[in-house]
């Protein structure tokens, strides 16, 4: 069939399955937006900043499992989505961004609102494109979404010049891919899964760390099945978060710098780690040659670049998670660790995750928010005190449930991606638990919620400081409150909320979290703010210090 | 342990390839020592022979890297196996009545070529291993050398090996 170049983008969407393009026009994707004017069977959500759609795609990928798609005019629209881009691809998100461009005769040339997009992106995509050739355009966009999906998946940029956009084209499109320098791995190998196996059925202290490659390629039936059958106990990232259900009665919560002290203790002392679609991030390790020194270490990933970067595996395999741990879990044997299981309930009894004192303290919102939604809302976070609180005061059964900037802790992150994650789950009630720090980074956001009657809900925790880097301040840097106290002017969050036309509320007493968190969730047409003034000196603890270990850990 | 490797990264004949391959290398503060590149037998695959110093750990990792690019193919890291190795340098040396003589006879040992003759200058053109062109670098270079080029290395494995 005879179309135009921004006809075939729309309709290679289309054969692609997508449902919602988050989107801001301009110049260069004029064409496109013309197309868009009469389409009605691919929602448009228009944001109020370029960042916000990137978030937003990120935040629908990372809710429903499906690729996000956001697009942008050229130069500045293009730049704007940088972050957003960076954000998934450190954590591994599928989204296509397609970027309007300068026509093709003046790219090169500085010519108006021209940028490099696809020069800039480079490092931050899975691939990238710029189309020069309009018949190119329908193969293009399905490599580009099968790339995005599949392997690792991760962002993929397309750079639409507008003249390619105008093109007439004769629109075929492909059956299949054809890309002969990109053929993921994704059975592991059967000897090495076997001698996995063995070594499991030996260890006597077992810890699996699990990380995001377990939603990603959503092994947590298979998990779950590994663990109870050989009895190991199972630590989940924040990226992991949900992967495992942390109610189990084998879950150690979160490793690492905020994580549990039993989940570091119990890798400290584990003689083997399963590592599953994991990466051994920093934030994670502490003192990378002091990381579980005493463990054995099997490393299950999709991305052969992952297995030895930061530790070197004593089994490697490399292969989809899902398919691995399902096979793991039908070959080990039936096992039982009473001796290590006792040993990690004395560390469990001995360092509970828990606060101190009474009070509006943040940590018990995310509690009453987590009771109030039955622990069934999906988590977006925005970054710093709010995040960490929210990954231990949030328990999760779900994979897809919690959804927060792990790799890049892009602040802004949070309202924009809760917008998305809306979109893909209009059955659940969806929460940004935000700081006041990080709430003004993507604000105009609400604008684009109240526009598409969205029900998004944000809790702010107000501490009136950008309080993770306060924290630091205080424990690292002698108190020295560096330009991170932001209480000298605090927007009255309720009148904001109020200006965008969306619900604002305020909470200054315990007495009224409950109530408040209720008034949220029964507005169900536009999103509901809420600004609780918590205590404004509380620190996220356990603290593991950057680059220490778990001698170095902080309970209180 | 840090050692010169030589990697060859057979990828798609497109646009753009080089500068993402290179970007990896920059982004770990690695200098490349030399870089080739050209088509193969197969007009839509390039061939880059890449020689860069640095740990072996890191380069393993910059090797998984490259292969993760979309238009890389293959990647093989030299290492360990017998290669045929080969440079080309033009040399312009200054050659006059007094050092012609020494000169050619130098050149005609080294197997190397003279192609192209001025009142004042010879231009040597040499190729093969980078000792051999070292060494008549070297040589040549108390004649007084006024310019010169040198190819990056490009390197086959020995035997019906292929990348
Ligand atoms: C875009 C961006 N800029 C700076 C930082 C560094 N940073 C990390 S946490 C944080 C403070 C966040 O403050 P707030 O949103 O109020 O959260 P709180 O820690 O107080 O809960 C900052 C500045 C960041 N992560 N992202
Ligand atoms: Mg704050």
């Amino acid at each position: 069939m005879q179309m135009t170049g921004a006809e075939a983008l729309l309709e290679a969407m289309r054969r692609e399955g997508v449902e919602v393009i988050f989107g801001y026009p301009g110049g260069a994707l004029l064409p496109v937006y013309d197309v868009l004017y009469d389409t009605t069977d691919i929602r448009h959500i228009l944001v109020r900043h370029e960042q916000g759609a990137a978030h937003a795609a990120d935040g629908y990928a990372r809710a429903s499992g499906k690729v996000g798609v956001c697009m942008a005019t050229s130069g500045p629209g293009g730049t704007n989505l940088v972050t957003g881009i960076a954000t998934a691809y450190m954590d591994s998100i599928p989204i296509v961004a397609i970027t309007g461009q300068v026509p093709t005769f003046a790219v090169g040339k500085d010519a108006f609102q021209e940028a490099d997009i696809t020069g800039i992106t480079m490092p931050i995509t899975k691939h990238n494109y710029l189309i020069t050739d309009a018949n190119e355009l329908p193969r293009i966009v399905k490599e580009a979404f099968h790339i995005a999906r599949t392997g690792r998946p991760g962002p993929v940029l397309i750079d639409l010049p507008r003249d390619v956009q105008q093109a007439s084209i004769e629109f075929e499109y492909p059956e299949k891919v054809q890309l002969r320098g990109y053929r993921p791995v994704t059975t592991g190998h059967a000897r090495m899964i076997e001698r996995a196996a063995e070594m499991i059925d030996a260890a006597e202290r077992p810890v699996i760390y699990g990380g995001g490659g377990i939603t990603a390629s959503d092994a947590q039936a298979e998990l779950v099945a590994l663990a109870e059958r050989a009895d190991i106990p199972v630590t989940m990232t924040l990226m992991g978060k949900g992967g495992f259900p942390d109610d189990h009665e084998l879950s150690l919560g979160m490793p690492g710098m905020h994580g549990t002290a039993y989940a570091n203790y119990a890798l400290h002392e584990a003689d083997l780690i399963i590592a599953l679609g994991t990466r051994f991030d920093d934030r994670v390790t502490g003192k990378l040659d002091m990381f579980a020194r005493r463990a054995k270490v099997i490393h299950v990933d999709v991305d052969p670049a992952e297995i030895g970067k930061n530790v070197r595996p004593a089994l490697p395999i490399v292969g989809d998670v899902k398919q691995v741990v399902g096979e793991l879990a039908k070959r080990v044997k039936e096992n039982r660790h009473p001796k290590w299981r006792e040993r990690i309930a004395e560390w469990k009894r001995q360092y509970p995750l828990t606060w101190k004192g009474d009070g509006l303290k943040p940590q018990f919102v995310i509690q009453e928010i987590w009771k109030a939604t039955e622990g069934r809302a999906v988590i977006v976070t925005e970054v710093g005190q709010n995040q960490m609180w929210a990954a231990q005061f949030y328990p999760c059964r779900e994979t897809r449930q919690f959804l927060s900037s792990g790799g890049l802790g892009t602040m802004g992150y949070g309202l924009p991606a809760a917008i998305g994650a809306q979109v893909a789950r209009p059955d659940r009630s969806v929460w940004d638990i935000a700081g006041d720090g990080s709430i003004q980074m993507n604000i105009q956001e609400l604008a684009s919620a109240v526009a598409a009657k969205l029900p998004v809900k944000v809790a702010i925790l107000n501490n009136g400081y950008l309080g993770m880097v306060r924290q630091w301040q205080t424990l690292f840097f002698q108190d020295r409150i560096s330009h991170t106290d932001i209480s000298d002017v605090t927007p009255d969050f309720v009148k904001l909320a109020e200006a965008y036309g969306a619900v604002g509320l305020r909470v200054t007493e315990k007495s009224e979290v409950t109530r408040a968190i209720e008034r949220a969730m029964e507005i169900d047409d536009r999103p509901c703010m809420i600004d609780f003034h918590v205590a404004r000196d509380e620190n996220v603890m356990p603290m593991v210090p950057a680059g220490g270990t778990v001698d170095d850990m902080l309970v209180e | 342990m840090t050692m010169k490797h030589t990697i060859s990264v057979l990828v798609n004949n497109r646009p753009g390839v080089l500068a993402r391959a290179a970007g990896l290398f920059a982004r770990r503060g690695f200098n490349i020592d030399s870089l080739a590149v050209s088509t193969t037998n197969d007009p839509d695959t390039s061939r880059m022979t890449i020689v860069v110093d640095g740990p072996d750990q890191v380069l393993e990792q910059i090797s998984k890297q490259l292969y993760k690019l979309m238009d890389v193919i293959k990647v093989l890291d030299h290492q360990d196996e017998p290669v045929v190795t080969r440079e080309l340098a033009l040399v312009k040396v200054r050659a006059d009545a007094n050092s012609r003589a020494e000169i050619m006879q130098t050149v005609s040992i080294f197997r190397a070529n003279i192609v192209d003759i001025s009142e004042t200058t010879f231009t040597v053109e040499v190729t093969g291993g980078a000792e051999k062109i070292d060494a008549l670098i070297n040589l040549l270079s108390k004649h007084g050398i006024k310019e010169m080029m040198r190819t990056g290395r490009i390197v086959l494995s020995r035997g019906p090996r292929t990348a």
